[in-house]
């Protein structure tokens, strides 16, 4: 056998593997693409300013997927991420109303680490108090949904224009913008170096058999508080990304995004039940999710039929996932 | 004994888990370069023995010594630190990561595993694959390879052979022989005493939670073990019992109220057949793990089986559902109250649930029926209500009457009890056992599973004992005397003479 013959096989067999532990790596590209083909069938003229309307549209979506995809991972629930986001949001919107570019980047990092320790705190009150971690981040949510009013009273703010073009440019070319580029590297920046980590392999531990992470010598505890702490990271990471795309504060918008992208994260193959899925999956149905809604505005549907339609198509995709992964467990 | 020579000594463990006492006073000296067995019958407390030794549970009474110094661990990580490391009964492996990953999470070294595996018989292993994806008996081994990958100098092993084929056992005994060579020292658990008399230098036999002796390997350390376990105080019982019941007198040719026919259902029914009449009392007995929680489950209909046939009067059954069961009058009273009852509910809502369960009867409940029926069930089973209404403020022997009264109200034909009197003070055991007798001296018939032996002849006519999945042996209750069923339950031939 020669060496690349040797190499190929091998190829194929990590693939086969990756494909079997986790069909949400393969399933989701596939959805994206058929949904594109779709997109561009009912729309022939989808153009560059299209896309980058659809990036922009599904970049927070995308982040609160992310945010809700770590806690779900290790095996819990986060139903602030919404609420975190609308706060990172007001916060870098009337903070930089007035600020010059440099100002507004060391701003954007003084939000993320803000959004990263609501997102601890927590970690702190499911862990500590041992409330249910669904009863916790609900009113958590609550109490953030109501800071971010505080904050910002109405939809206003706004940031330098530098800034905002780092949301809503363009790189290279006018088919890569740069809410794709900045989607990318924020997850990738803070993910992959995670999913590596030794935090990362016990993140899966947990959220797989708890106690069998910890007979392994997992701290079942820190392992969760870390969890809800990159929850909020990521959610601080879509709130300013919701600054940067639209170039407002809107403190209710955040509301939407905790369910959509628990939506999200269940299309996208991860188990609710924990310890199995990828970052990969709920990313890309973030945008699914953004382009069914833009498909049906292109078919000139009633917008409140739109919904059913959506909703059903939810359910459809989630069904056909679970048949998938039954159909595994049962080999 | 020189105190510091032990490598291990835990002294006077107690451990309570809510109201049910685990241990009371239970210790264990183990000395380097020794294979030390750990016995005693179902919920004598070995395995919260070990989970505590190894930090899983903390203790609530009690010291550990380690070389002699006196240690207590929060974690089985600390434990681990201090060379203490445990394969639990059930394997502590992530089932969602890869095998590498898994050692990787608990800090092991791969080569180190790979090498003790090696040694283990199992070459080759692809650590790539999920844990999820790989048999029982391998991850076992895993874990066992993990363990000695630490290089423990107490290594602890719960009933690792309980799933095992012989081959891989062997391999085990060769391994746990070789630590002892080491000058480590083996704490070996495990239900099969011919291992242990084989494997074993000493061996501590655990009852009720208390140290009851201590054994060193000697000829008839056998029957001194059974003899432990069984303790003086059972065989007082029996004798003070009040087994007044006739037994079994009835021709062989009747039509038996149930039957079991080759039930299979894996991976722990192999192949069990048996007949129980209308108006007795047939006993089972087996040590945890030999299939008879998923027997009782299929009879009950909350499990499917794959092959075999259960017969009710003659009438196969098919059964999808509880419910089904419950149409054709088999009810079971489970091990677990808490699995039975709604524990925020009143009694009488309780005792009446099943009588309302089918779609025939819904609609208005006619409350004075319910009540009526609800209210002799209660006063004929002496239920002690006044804890208050809500069902949670009862004592275990209190709930386990109410799971009772609600068949007794709804009616039924056959009586699954599986190990009814687990963690029940004694008085209201003896009411339990009277209205077992009472409930077959009224036509119906009764299969009751008990870990406890002393039962068998306080309560049943016959007695089955379950060994891997199968019967293997039934005898009327006048020879099921304690030594024989333990034998039996350790799958040695019953016959064999006490001396």
């Amino acid at each position: 056998m020669t060496a690349p013959a040797a190499l190929n096989i091998r190829l194929t067999k990590r693939l086969q593997r990756s494909l079997r532990r986790d069909p949400g790596l393969f399933f989701m590209p596939a959805l994206l693409i058929v949904s594109f083909a779709i997109t561009v069938a009912i729309h022939p003229q989808f153009s560059d300013f299209d896309l980058q309307s659809l990036a922009m549209g599904a970049l927070p979506l995308a982040f609160a997927a992310a945010a809700q995809t770590v806690v779900v991972i290790a095996g819990g629930i986060d139903l602030s991420v919404g609420s975190m986001m609308a706060v990172a949001n007001v916060l870098a919107a009337s903070l930089m109303e007035k600020a010059s570019f440099g100002q507004s980047l060391l701003l954007a990092l003084a939000v993320l680490i803000g959004g990263a320790g609501i997102g601890a705190l927590n970690g702190l009150i499911v862990v500590i108090s041992r409330i249910p971690d669904v009863v916790a981040t609900l009113t958590s949510g609550f109490i953030w949904g109501g800071v971010a009013l505080l904050i910002l009273e109405k939809p206003g703010g706004g940031a330098p224009q530098e800034f905002l073009n780092l949301g809503t440019g363009t790189l290279f070319t006018p088919w890569l913008p740069n809410a794709l580029v900045l989607l990318a590297a924020a997850v990738g920046v803070i993910w992959i170096p995670l999913r590596r980590s030794k935090l990362g392999l016990q993140l899966y531990a947990v959220g797989s058999d708890r106690i069998a992470a910890f007979r392994s010598g997992v701290n079942i505890d820190r392992t969760r508080f870390a969890a809800y702490l990159f929850s909020g990271l990521f959610s601080a990471v879509g709130g300013v990304g919701f600054t940067m795309t639209t170039g407002i504060g809107a403190p209710l918008a955040g509301v939407y995004y905790t369910l959509s992208g628990l939506a999200a994260v269940v299309v996208g193959g991860v188990s609710l039940a924990g310890g199995r899925g990828g970052m990969l999956g709920p990313v890309l149905a973030a945008f699914v999710l953004t382009l069914i809604p833009t498909d049906l505005i292109f078919l000139n549907i009633d917008p409140n039929f739109g919904q059913v339609i959506q909703g059903t198509l939810i359910v459809v995709i989630v069904m056909i996932g679970g048949f998938v992964d039954m159909e595994r467990s049962r080999k | 004994m020189n105190e510091a020579a032990l490598l291990l000594e835990a002294t006077k463990m107690a451990k309570k888990f809510d109201s049910v006492v685990a241990l009371k006073a239970a210790s264990l000296q183990v000395r380097p370069g020794e294979v030390h067995g750990l016995m005693g019958s179902n919920g004598a407390g070995k395995s919260t023995l070990v989970k505590i030794i190894t930090g899983v549970y903390p203790a609530d009474g009690g010291q550990i010594f380690v070389k002699g110094v006196i240690r207590s661990f929060r974690s089985p990580a600390e434990a681990r630190r201090a060379g203490i490391v445990s394969v639990y009964q059930d394997p502590a492996l992530v089932p969602d990561l890869t095998v590498a990953q898994n050692m990787r999470l608990a800090g092991a070294s791969v080569d180190a595993v790979r090498k003790w595996l090696t040694e283990l018989g199992i070459v080759r292993l692809d650590f790539s694959l999920l844990v999820r994806d790989l048999p029982d008996p391998t991850l076992r081994l895993i874990d066992l390879a993990r363990a000695l990958a630490w290089e423990p100098a107490v290594l602890l092993l719960d009933e690792i052979t309980a799933s095992l084929p012989a081959d891989l056992s062997e391999q085990i005994y060769a391994m746990v022989k070789h630590w002892r060579q080491r000058g480590n020292a083996v704490i070996f658990i495990s239900h099969r005493m011919a291992e242990v008399s084989a494997l074993c230098d000493r061996a501590t036999v655990l009852r009720d939670g208390v140290t009851a002796g201590v054994t060193e390997r000697a000829h008839g350390s056998e029957e001194r073990i059974v003899a432990l376990m069984l303790g003086a105080e059972t065989a007082r019982a029996v004798a003070s019992g009040p087994s007044t019941h006739a037994g079994g007198s009835r021709p062989d040719d009747a039509e038996p109220a149930l039957e079991v026919r080759g039930l299979r259902c894996s991976p722990l029914v192999n192949e069990v057949s048996f007949k129980l009449y209308s108006g007795e009392v047939l006993g089972m007995v087996a040590l945890e793990g030999q299939g008879q929680e998923e027997l009782f489950d299929c009879i009950a209909g909350s499990r499917r089986y794959g092959e075999g046939a259960i017969l009710a009067h003659g009438k196969e059954l098919r059964l999808r559902h509880p419910a089904d069961a419950i149409a054709a009058g088999i009810v079971l009273v489970p091990a677990n109250r808490l699995l039975a009852l709604l524990q925020q509910r009143p009694i009488p809502e309780n005792i009446g649930l099943p009588a309302f369960g089918g779609i025939r009867n819904w609609g208005p409940i006619k409350s004075r029926d319910e009540r009526a029926r609800v209210e002799s069930s209660i006063e004929r089973l002496r239920i002690d209500t006044r804890a208050g209404s809500e069902l949670r403020r009862l004592s275990g022997g209190n709930q386990q009457k109410v799971v009772i009264a609600r068949w007794l109200a709804s009616g039924f034909d056959i009586l699954l009890c599986f190990d009814p009197t687990r963690g029940i003070d004694i008085g209201t055991k003896r009411q339990i056992y009277a209205l077992v007798r009472e409930i077959a001296a009224e036509g119906s018939a009764v299969l009751l599973f008990t870990s406890e032996l002393t039962e068998i002849a306080l309560a049943c006519d016959r007695a089955i004992v379950l060994f891997g999945g199968r019967v293997v042996a039934e005898m009327p209750v006048s020879q099921a005397d304690e030594a024989t069923l333990l034998r039996s339950a350790h799958g040695l031939s019953p016959s064999a003479e006490a001396s």
